[in-house]
């Protein structure tokens, strides 16, 4: 029992390194994306053409090279260390490590490649029809954008970004690679004891905590069920 | 001088003239049928008069002023008095995610917003005017939709309402800004014979309200009963324009001849 209570509170830090790296990758990842797909439509051909070569490169290699390569290449090439925030805070500082910090940087950029194209999907899904009629209507580009497009295209893209968020879910365990001390990483360690048992557990945490997103998810879903795209 | 004047208007695409130097005149508050084949350049025009596409070469008049080709300060007076053209589409592009009261009112709550900024008035002022702003367009829009007979539909999103009442709430949108010429492009098109009727009725009603209304259409019927002028394309060119009585009466154009015999035909 002292045991079970003893690996819960390991798991649950690791839980909280994961869940940090799940959100902040989302809050920065999801804007990121956005932008980049706007730069993957663009009329400017040089730009267009970058930004596709880049999304290639992101979707087509393995995210756990991409970790590598943003902790490992910036040291070893160029001499830059990734900052370490130290606030003398313990447990502030050993979750924001520098460990930490290159494993959001891949994950956001992979993420927000990956998010980008279902954007781009999404927006190039809604008619020409919808922008023209805001044209004839004298509304400017923006308002088109945000006053007709946008939530058209948020309907239409939630069940594809389910799936990519649940995905990223499970991909915090990849932060392992650099010793993030996240999730998998603690129920690792307990091997060296001996024992197997947290390994399941720790799965227990990624199934619950993605069945929560599931329905959260759904739940927008059916919100926006009113009107049809 | 007319209140419309079309001048030589050309488009092409990919180099396929659609649009060969049409010209033609509309006065105030007269209804003009767009007729002809399908791929004739009907489409065409309505969007070069309507900025949809930009025309290749020559001019719009309305009112003594250019509108195209636009100047950049004559584009922004124009903004401020209201729109020029309007357009009504084939397929209605209501926006889904808004109720139909909302549909009527977007457009004209975004352009009084957006004048609002620009007065920079202080915060609670300001927040008093949108409320103010938001409920005068939302009653404006309740009346257009009582007008066009869509009394008990004010919240239904589009996805409740039939064909013909899209198209309605579409024409009341369109009418919400106040357009000084309000083009058609196939109105009734997608719709079945009897919702067909209730919109040739519906423009009928906004002709003797005065007006000024060009509609694309494929209905000769309807191009004799409330049209008129006509403008017959084909190929691209105005073949035949001018009074509707005395075109179908006299044609001109022996293509125009054949298109209205054809018809009568079937």
């Amino acid at each position: 029992m002292v045991q079970f209570i003893n690996v819960t509170q390991k798991l649950l830090e690791g839980f909280s390194s994961s869940l940090f790296l799940f959100i902040l990758t989302l809050l920065l990842a999801l804007p990121l994306g956005l932008l980049v797909s706007f730069c993957t439509m663009s009329k400017f051909a040089p730009l267009r053409v970058v930004m596709k070569l880049l999304v290639w490169v992101l979707r087509g290699t393995p995210l756990m090279l991409q970790i590598f390569v943003i902790f490992y290449v910036p040291g070893l090439v160029f001499g830059f260390q990734w900052p370490t925030v130290q606030t003398g805070w313990a447990w502030f500082d050993s979750t924001f490590s520098t460990r930490f910090i290159a494993a959001l940087v891949a994950f956001v950029i992979n993420y927000a490649a990956y998010f980008s194209e279902i954007y781009r999907g999404g927006i190039q899904s809604v008619p020409k029809g919808q922008t023209e009629a805001g044209q004839v209507l004298g509304m400017t580009k923006g308002q088109i954008f945000y006053k007709v497009v946008l939530l058209q295209v948020v309907k239409r893209i939630i069940p594809p970004m389910s799936n990519e968020i649940i995905t990223l879910v499970k991909d915090t365990s990849l932060a392992n690679v650099i010793a993030v001390t996240e999730l998998m990483f603690m129920a690792q360690k307990q091997l060296l004891n001996g024992l197997i048992w947290p390994l399941f557990y720790a799965g227990a945490f990624y199934l619950v905590f993605s069945g929560l997103i599931t329905v959260l998810l759904s739940h927008v879903e059916k919100k926006l069920g009113y009107f049809k795209v | 001088m007319a209140f419309l004047e079309v001048r030589d208007l050309r488009k092409s695409f990919n180099g396929t003239e659609v649009l060969k130097n049409v010209s033609f005149d509309l006065e105030k508050g007269k209804v003009l049928a767009v007729i002809g084949s399908s791929g004739n350049g009907k489409t065409t025009l309505l969007r070069c008069l309507n900025n949809l596409e930009t025309a290749d070469g020559g001019t719009v008049r309305v009112d003594g002023e250019t509108v195209f080709p636009a100047e950049k300060t004559k584009e922004k007076t124009r903004a401020q008095t209201g729109l020029t053209f309007t357009l009504v589409f084939q397929n209605f592009q209501l926006f889904p995610q808004y109720t139909a009261e909302r549909n009527v009112s977007l457009a004209a709550d975004l352009n009084a917003l957006s004048a609002l900024k620009k007065e920079k008035l202080p915060f609670s002022q300001r927040k008093k005017r949108k409320m103010q702003i938001k409920e005068e367009n939302a009653a404006a829009a309740r009346t257009l939709l009582e007008k066009v007979g869509l009394s008990e539909k004010y919240g239904a999103y589009p996805c409740e309402l039939s064909g013909g009442q899209q198209q309605r709430v579409a024409i009341a949108r369109a009418l919400a800004l106040k357009p000084e010429i309000l083009c058609f492009d196939e109105p009734t098109s997608a719709l079945d014979p009897r919702l067909t009727g209730e919109i040739s009725a519906l423009i009928c009603e906004l002709k003797k309200e005065g007006r000024t209304m060009i509609v694309v259409t494929h209905e000769m019927e309807f191009a004799r009963s409330v049209a008129d002028e006509i403008l017959f394309l084909h190929e691209g060119r105005a073949e035949e324009s001018g009074s509707a009585a005395e075109a179908f009466a006299h044609p001109k154009s022996e293509n125009f001849r054949a298109f209205v015999e054809g018809g009568k035909n079937k």
